[in-house]
């Protein structure tokens, strides 16, 4: 919460403590600060808190799911569908003519590119899932997927202008701001079916603790439970990354924050703790990009790795032993 | 031999047991023909790669028969799903847990998933039989400890407490005693003896000690190369099963001590 004001009320243009809870809670003092305020700080914390969450919880789904801990939220080919979609969009477009191309880079066809581009490796990887009995080759298919598409991405930026080259780049940054009341609606919608199946899916993904054998001897149908656990986090990352990009380190660090600090694999307090600690995260590393007091706005995607990968390290390190 | 049939738990016909590919079938043992009494403790023994551990996946569902037919509690169990049969049947297996960063309560009230509801909440009673199990296997005093803190000794007692919570009639070990010292594998054993006896559980395990399991079991099955037996111990030693368990080069079976001999 102190986080959320704290996100709040830093920015370029800088705006007085009080008026920020001014503009919250309805009282308007000064209009300019309180669209500010309205339409664009609120809707980025309130994507922060989405996007970290979203992506501390997907990688607990998948660190379980494949009993890896360097598994995360895109090892399933999410990400790098979705940079296939936009790569396709932005350095493909070149190809079509010059008109064309400029109807087609607005921010919702980036959108539904990436959405696209994740949805379309996310099936193929369930589909050829589906067929294998072993989670850990969903794994390996899932990161097989991720170099294909990678190495179509290689290929068309070579063929691109400098440009157009830039411009998928600062995609690849990743941003939380620039999203409307409307966008943030239909982000929430979509994030928020993935964490009921979540919630759904704590009993079996404690089970699996265990084991597939002994999960299943426990009356856990393994199938099942694995497509749910699968498709809630393509639903959850597959959007986060549609949205604010491919925003990297806080699906595979969040998990193994949260199990340092918790000390427990109990996924009935680790999924409401991992949601809360990404939030949490993913607000403060959003502060820091701002960098209080300047002008400019860092790529986020360099913050969460810059700040975060120490702290896990340094966890590490202390404990000297590795919680999974 | 043959008694009244409600007393039989789990019986086996005509079962051919392996492994199932498109092309090909690798069938391991068959005509297997197998009932286990209620309340009883029985010993699987076998050779290495002679199929214990085939026909222990086999009878707890891990992997399908490739004929003949197993029945649980009188029902067939291809047409048991997977919840029933976790009420009815628990394991222990060999393969290492996925987590060990679990606490020993933790892991014995995973037994009581079946009949939990669907985010797994512990009702008084589930508690009562979580506490009953840790206190079955004597390791009430390790519940606060992670499983990782623990040897491997402990780690079976904790495995085998979970077994118990899970509240059913059959309990199934792979090998229980592998890992273990000579006093580990007895006290082991023993302990399963005395569950079967205080439980009225039937406890099935497939073991390489087979000095122990003659002296322990009721029942002893003894995979051979062409044929599957299931008798008590003093009939099979009597009857010389023992004596063609292994090739005669090295050991033989002394029928007075009941155990094996390097010749």
């Amino acid at each position: 919460m102190i986080c959320f004001i704290v996100n709040i009320s830093l920015g370029s243009v800088s705006i007085p403590l009080k008026s920020v809870f001014g503009s919250l809670f309805g009282s308007i003092e000064n209009s300019t600060w309180d669209i500010i305020i309205n339409n664009v700080r609120l809707p980025k914390a309130i994507t922060a808190i989405l996007v970290g969450s979203g992506l501390g919880i997907s990688g607990l789904l998948m660190q379980t799911l494949f009993r890896n801990p360097l598994a995360g939220p895109f090892v399933l080919g999410i990400s790098s569908g979705a940079s296939l979609g936009v790569a396709l969009v932005i350095l493909g477009s070149g190809l079509f003519g010059g008109l064309f191309a400029t109807v087609l880079i607005s921010k919702w066809s980036i959108v539904i590119a990436a959405s696209l581009g994740s949805l379309l490796v996310l099936l193929a990887v369930l589909a050829v899932s589906s067929k294998v009995r072993d989670t850990m080759a969903i794994l390996i298919i899932g990161l097989m997927f991720g170099s294909i598409t990678a190495a179509v991405v290689s290929v068309l930026a070579y063929f691109s202008s400098a440009e157009q080259l830039q411009q998928y780049i600062f995609w690849g940054f990743g941003s939380l701001s620039n999203l409307s009341w409307n966008e943030l609606l239909i982000f929430f919608g979509i994030y928020a079916l993935g964490i009921v199946l979540s919630i759904r899916s704590i009993k079996g993904l404690n089970s699996l603790l265990l084991g597939d054998n002994y999960a299943k001897s426990l009356g856990l149908n393994i199938k099942q439970s694995r497509i749910i656990i699968i498709l809630a986090t393509s639903l959850i990352a597959g959007t986060v990354t549609a949205f604010a990009g491919p925003i990297a380190f806080i699906g595979l660090a969040i998990p193994h924050l949260t199990r340092q600090i918790f000390k427990t694999s109990n996924h009935k307090v680790l999924l409401p703790a991992v949601f809360l600690f990404g939030a949490i995260v993913m607000l403060i590393c959003d502060s820091i990009a701002q960098i209080p007091g300047s002008d400019y706005t860092l790529p986020i995607n360099a913050i969460t790795a810059l700040v975060g990968a120490p702290v896990v390290i340094w966890l590490l390190v202390r404990q000297r032993k590795m919680m999974f | 031999m043959k008694k009244d049939t409600s007393h039989i738990i789990l019986k086996t016909e005509q079962l051919s047991i392996g492994y199932k590919t498109k092309k090909a079938k690798t069938v391991i043992a068959s005509n297997i023909n197998i009932e286990l009494q209620k309340g009883q403790l029985i010993g699987l023994v076998g050779a290495n790669g002679i199929g214990k551990s085939t026909l222990l996946r086999t009878l707890i569902k891990v992997q399908p028969a490739l004929s003949g037919s197993i029945t649980l509690n009188t029902k067939d169990l291809e047409s048991t799903t997977n919840l029933e049969l976790a009420k009815q049947l628990s394991i222990v297996l060999t393969e290492p847990l996925t987590s060990k960063n679990l606490s020993v309560y933790e892991l014995v009230a995973l037994g009581r998933h079946p009949y939990t509801n669907w985010v797994g909440n512990l009702t008084e009673e589930d508690i009562t039989i979580i506490n009953n199990a840790l206190e079955l296997v004597n390791i009430s005093d390790l519940k606060d400890r992670r499983c990782y803190e623990l040897s491997d000794g402990q780690l079976q007692k904790v495995m085998i407490a979970r077994a118990l919570s899970q509240d059913t009639d059959v309990i199934v070990l792979d090998e229980p005693t592998t890992h273990l010292d000579m006093y580990h594998k007895a006290y082991i054993l023993k302990l399963l003896q005395k569950l079967t006896k205080d439980t009225g559980k039937t406890i099935l395990f497939s073991s390489h000690e087979i000095d122990l399991a003659i002296q322990l079991c009721d029942t002893m099955i003894v995979m051979r190369e062409n044929n599957v037996v299931c008798n008590e111990p003093c009939h099979l030693i009597t009857e010389g099963v023992f004596d063609s368990l292994f090739p005669k080069d090295l050991i033989a079976f002394d029928k007075t001590s009941g155990s094996f001999r390097v010749t």
